[in-house]
């Protein structure tokens, strides 16, 4: 591996970009898409198929007043938007985007995507927090449950996918993935772990919906009860900073997804691997995450909480279970 | 317990039946209309402002200044005038003019037309800060439109 002081600088300019690119047309993504799922046309006036709308919206956040609002915590407010993007950039530093495109390969990078993500959930609390505002504080406490609620579930199926790997490096879990769908973990043959490896996929999938806190999922925003949630106060670019970290956590979301059960940058018949099946792979993610949002009407707190302690998190344990009994006899 | 069961298979069929609508209408054609570069059409009992009806031979309006649809309007939003020219039998109409920031579309005047002379318009884009921008002058916009 290259040493040289160019290696971070450039990875630092190419995740920037990815990161920017996706933001901005993530948001042109979903309104094309909910326009299109509820048979409307979406944005079309700014550029070829509405394309260039995200700049616009870009530079009319930008051109518009940060405002502070009297009563709330100052230096707070100001620091959670920013603390929302900061763990979903830094997390790719450790995603294998192809099998020598990646910044760093470091042994427990499972962990320290999850880390990562549990950070991402304390912009939105501190946000909510700091804005000193009813609907924001209730927001806030809201995230704080659903987060705890679904990491459990979504942590022990990663556990169940590093079982059969053996290894918490996400090149090794993907490189582990290579030639093939009959290797991607969702459909393991070897071992025979496709008998449920299926269900860990769909615990794993419905639980980074519920930590990226998208609809259905989207209590801490629900706006029929809470206004806007934790972004109430806040308008300009900490709005903007606050949406754009919501899609970059999708597109951390999605990678992940992609790296723990389809197989990475492998390509699903076992030629031409490399880093176009993975980025095929999550924007099909990224869609279904979207087609999800516009499908499903938001559920209530508890009902959501129902179903990760009463449904999720049983049925991961027993997968749990079912994993390691697989690895023992198989 | 078999509710628990019930609760996960069934949740999960109506989600993915969920889905699989979502999916089907996402292909189907857009059925907004793109207002401003495309104009409804408007359906035939749509009562709009008033306008003048020409005669289909001549060419000129049907009125036949009567007056009976200046009496009949209860807002007084209608001023019509016309003259006798030389070596003529019938009035010629020479103004017509509705105050349309006093109608209220009752439709009266057209009730009360026996010559079939004015009809309602099919024009609804009307917006104005204004009043001025309210003050029809029909006969224009009749000569206007041919």
């Amino acid at each position: 591996m290259d040493t040289s002081i160019w290696r971070p600088i450039l990875y630092l300019i190419g995740f920037m970009a990815f990161a920017g690119v996706n933001a901005a047309w993530l948001g042109w993504a979903e309104r094309k898409g909910a326009a299109h799922i509820q048979r409307r046309n979406g944005p079309k006036e700014v550029g070829p198929f509405g394309l260039w709308q995200p700049l616009a919206d870009g530079i009319k956040l930008m051109t518009k007043q940060l405002l502070i609002p009297s009563g709330t915590d100052d230096i707070l407010f100001r620091i959670a938007p920013i603390l929302a993007m900061i763990p979903a950039l830094t997390s790719m530093v450790v995603i294998p985007f192809s099998g020598n495109i990646q910044a760093r390969s470091i042994d427990m990078s499972v962990l320290l995507i999850f880390a990562l993500a549990s950070i991402g959930m304390f912009a939105i609390l501190l946000g909510g927090w700091a804005s000193g505002n009813k609907y924001a504080v209730i927001s806030a406490a809201r995230v704080v449950s659903q987060s705890i609620a679904y990491e459990i579930p979504m942590l022990i199926t990663v556990i169940t996918i590093v079982m059969i790997t053996g290894s918490t490096n996400l090149q090794d879990i993907a490189l582990a993935q290579q030639g093939g769908f009959w290797h991607w973990n969702i459909f393991r043959l070897e071992g025979g772990h496709f008998v449920y490896m299926w269900i860990a996929f769909l615990i794993y999938f419905i639980c980074s919906v519920a930590e990226t806190n998208r609809a259905p999922f989207d209590m801490a925003e629900a706006e029929s009860e809470l206004v806007a949630g934790y972004m109430t106060e806040y308008g300009s670019m900490g709005f903007g900073l606050f949406m754009m970290g919501e899609y970059l956590n999708i597109v951390v979301g999605a990678c992940m997804t992609t790296i723990l059960f389809l197989g990475g940058w492998g390509s699903p018949f076992g030629f031409l691997p490399g880093i176009w099946w993975f980025l095929i792979k999550i924007y099909i993610l990224i869609f279904t995450i979207i087609w999800i949002r516009w499908t499903y009407p938001r559920t209530q707190i508890y009902k959501l909480l129902n179903l990760s302690w009463k449904i999720l998190i049983p049925f991961s344990l027993v997968n749990l279970l079912v994993t390691a009994a697989f690895i023992k006899v198989f | 317990m078999s509710e628990y069961w019930n609760d996960i298979f069934g949740g999960t069929k109506s989600l993915l039946v969920g889905l699989g609508i979502t999916a089907r209408e996402f292909f189907k054609p857009v059925v907004t209309e793109q207002y401003p570069w495309e104009v409804p059409v408007m359906t035939p009992r749509f009562r709009g402002h008033i306008e003048l009806v020409k005669n289909a031979e001549t060419g000129k309006p049907n009125c036949v200044v009567c007056g009976m649809c200046m009496r009949s309007c209860p807002s007084g939003c209608i001023t019509l005038a016309g003259k006798k020219p030389e070596g003529e039998k019938k009035k010629v109409l020479t103004q017509y003019e509705l105050d349309f920031t006093k109608c209220s579309l009752c439709g009266s005047c057209i009730e009360s037309c026996n010559f079939n002379a004015i009809q309602f318009s099919k024009d609804y884009n009307l917006a104005s800060t204004r009043k001025e921008d309210y003050l029809f002058d029909l006969l224009k916009r009749l000569e206007e439109q041919s």
